[in-house]
């Protein structure tokens, strides 16, 4: 297993900072627009998710549907997914790179085909937000091989013996969903219940990367700055989608935006 | 081909993770829904078998959905098409005017016996939504319908019964505005409420429990149905069983209890509408809405808009149980265009006095085309599973009339 992603959090943790991943969708609202916020962004960011959009995103909110209807009005299709990573790995080789989307989509692609295209364009992790453990199993095993970090996610629902079985089987990054929500919306806990049930789910295998996700934004971040990682989605294609609407450079301002989270968490 | 497993009902032959004939169903959900599923999972399989709770929905279903449906020979239109003897199952006449009241019904009662006080459900034309709303209101819950804007004008003597009713409508105004944004925002909304509110999905879609619940409720069309047959024939005739496909709820329920009959003793045929039919135009399989199921995609495997005069029909998946009698060989499928359908209608309204919705009306037409070539000795038997008042405003714009 190649050991970019690991990598990232060590780089992050010996500055003593949570790593901050960013989550765009790719193609959105072009291809080359998405490919250039992500060069922009990524000199501030540890780990880029990308989204693969899709036209029945059930766990999205609105923001990212927003993002994703963009990108597929605009022609994206997968293989220009992997063209685009294999674009900026060219110039950003170190940086790791996760692909996240819904399983319709790979599984219309052909599992072997997908993961075997995730490989060459150099793409580092794959999180699949509809296939949950354990019907995640065999594709698990299938990244395992491939050296691709296949990232597994907990919600605040998951039971505590669901858990450990989830942990046990996941390989060196968790998303952990921090409230009952689709992206997006407002935490619904509060800061020091979601700290609670991060610290469970270290304390449980302590050498696993835990991320938390889901309602992060400028205003919460620095509350969770005790985390390995946080992820910021819908907070910057909220971004993306005001300054188109106001004809302003999405790049300049998700930059902007992206050094601001930056900011609260060093 | 996929066999079905003998002596084992349609909705349990799936394996531990919730798929039928290692293709169909399964669970792909978000990781939070997980727990919720589960939950009902092992509720529903607790009340599937608790006498209390059945005593609980018969009694529902004959006190206040009104008993059994009537089942009747349709003389004029035998006559006028010459070949096969018509019969009608007429599900429309249940208070709550079509099927989807047996499965409104059972899912407010679980939901009550589920602790919560929640409930949520999507709708396209409109019927499961006004019988969820009426069930909802009955057992004191509070619900939410959600419906395409699209289908909120084209179907709005629904809307206004389900606002009456006290339920809260949530226009739906993302991608076609129709069913399959309906469906994908109120599982949306249950991914952010799943806490305290119960998820009814409207057809028998979804993840493996919520297809369970719909064709377990529907189920009762085909119990009746069984028993005026033998009233009616002494027997169970040579019979071909018609009905409508959109979700295919309905049509589980009226085949069910005939699953087991070889195929040339008891036919099940399945209608589509022509532009939204994976079931009959060799569509592939695709993840819709938590399961993999027929489902009619572009070449990236985005999901297809759909085109349907009838919105209950009006959707790009169909049920995965649907998928594994396709793949059995124990049901066939057809298509029927908004043309054919509204003859269909235009025809069975001069001659009987039924009066169905659009969607029925596809199964009506099959019945027109297929009778004509069979034997007097033949029995085919429609499930008119939806009254066509909702549908009224189209019928009138279409043909220039609605019947009296």
């Amino acid at each position: 297993m190649k050991n970019s992603i690991n990598n990232a959090f060590k780089a992050a943790k010996k500055e003593n900072r949570p790593a901050l991943i960013s989550y765009t969708v790719c193609g959105d609202n072009t291809k080359d627009k998405s490919l250039q916020i992500l060069n922009s962004i990524s000199k501030d960011l540890d780990i880029a998710e990308w989204g693969i959009p899709h036209n029945c995103p059930t766990a999205d909110g609105k923001d990212i549907q927003n993002s994703s209807y963009r990108a597929l009005q605009n022609g994206i299709r997968l293989n220009d997914i992997f063209k685009l990573v294999k674009r900026f790995k060219k110039t950003k080789p170190s940086k790791p790179i996760i692909l996240m989307g819904y399983y319709q989509m790979i599984f219309n692609y052909g599992e072997k085909k997908f993961i075997r295209k995730c490989k060459v364009s150099g793409v580092d992790g794959l999180i699949v937000v509809d296939l949950s453990f354990p019907d995640n199993k065999n594709f698990a095993k299938l990244c395992m091989k491939n050296s691709i970090c296949f990232v597994q996610l907990i919600a605040p629902t998951t039971t505590v013996k669901r858990m450990k079985e989830i942990i046990r089987s996941s390989h060196e990054m968790i998303y952990m969903i921090s409230t009952i929500s689709t992206t997006g919306s407002a935490l619904k806990y509060s800061i020091k219940r979601i700290i609670k049930n991060y610290n469970f789910i270290k304390k449980i295998k302590p050498s696993k990367n835990v991320v938390i996700g889901f309602g992060i934004t400028e205003k919460t971040i620095s509350n969770l700055k005790s985390a390995d990682g946080l992820v910021v989605g819908s907070a910057i294609c909220r971004e993306i989608t005001r300054s188109l609407r106001d004809r302003q450079n999405p790049v300049t301002n998700v930059s902007k935006l992206v050094r601001k989270l930056k900011n609260k968490i060093i | 081909m996929i066999k079905l497993k003998k002596k084992t009902p349609l909705i349990d032959q799936h394996d531990k993770f919730g798929f039928y004939g290692n293709k169909f169903g399964g669970n792909y959900c978000a990781e939070t829904m997980r727990k919720p599923i589960e939950d009902l999972s092992k509720l529903f399989e607790k009340l599937r078998k608790d006498r209390k709770f059945l005593k609980k929905r018969d009694n529902y279903f004959k006190h206040y959905l009104g008993g059994e449906t009537p089942f009747f020979k349709l003389e004029n239109l035998t006559k006028h098409l010459g070949g096969a003897q018509i019969w009608c199952k007429d599900v429309s006449a249940i208070n709550g005017d079509a099927h989807k009241a047996y499965h409104a019904t059972v899912n407010a009662l679980i939901c009550k016996e589920s602790g919560k006080r929640y409930i949520a459900g999507d709708t396209g034309a409109g019927m499961f939504g006004k019988n969820l709303a009426m069930a909802a209101k009955k057992m004191n819950l509070k619900c939410k319908i959600f419906m395409g804007t699209k289908d909120i004008s084209r179907q709005a003597p629904n809307v206004k019964f389900m606002r009456d009713a006290g339920a809260e409508v949530v226009p739906v105004d993302s991608g076609s505005k129709t069913l399959v944004d309906a469906v994908s925002e109120c599982m949306r909304h249950y991914v952010s409420n799943c806490d305290n509110t119960h998820l009814a999905v409207g057809s028998a879609i979804g993840c493996n429990i919520f297809l369970k619940i719909c064709a377990w409720s529907t189920s009762q069309i085909s119990r009746e149905l069984k028993k005026q047959l033998i009233k009616e024939f002494g027997e169970i005739p040579k019979l071909k069983l018609i009905n409508v496909i959109g979700g295919g709820s309905s049509a589980l329920g009226f085949w069910n209890e005939f699953i087991e009959y070889d195929k040339k003793h008891v036919e099940l045929i399945g209608v589509e509408a022509k532009y939204a039919a994976p079931l009959s135009t060799n569509a592939r399989v695709a993840i819709l809405h938590g399961a993999a199921q027929y489902c009619l995609t572009d070449k990236e495997g985005q999901i297809a808009e759909t085109h349907s005069l009838s919105a209950g029909l009006d959707y790009p998946g169909s049920s995965p149980l649907h998928g594994l009698l396709k793949d059995s060989g124990r049901a066939r499928y057809t298509n029927a265009s908004d043309k054919e359908a509204l003859a269909a209608f235009k025809l069975i309204t001069k001659l009987e006095d039924i009066r169905p919705s659009l969607e029925p009306a596809h199964a009506w037409s099959e019945c027109i085309r297929l009778a004509p070539k069979l034997k007097k000795s033949d029995v085919i038997v429609v499930n008119n599973c939806g009254k066509g008042y909702k549908d009224k405003k189209i019928y009138i714009e279409q043909l220039g009339y609605y019947p009296k």
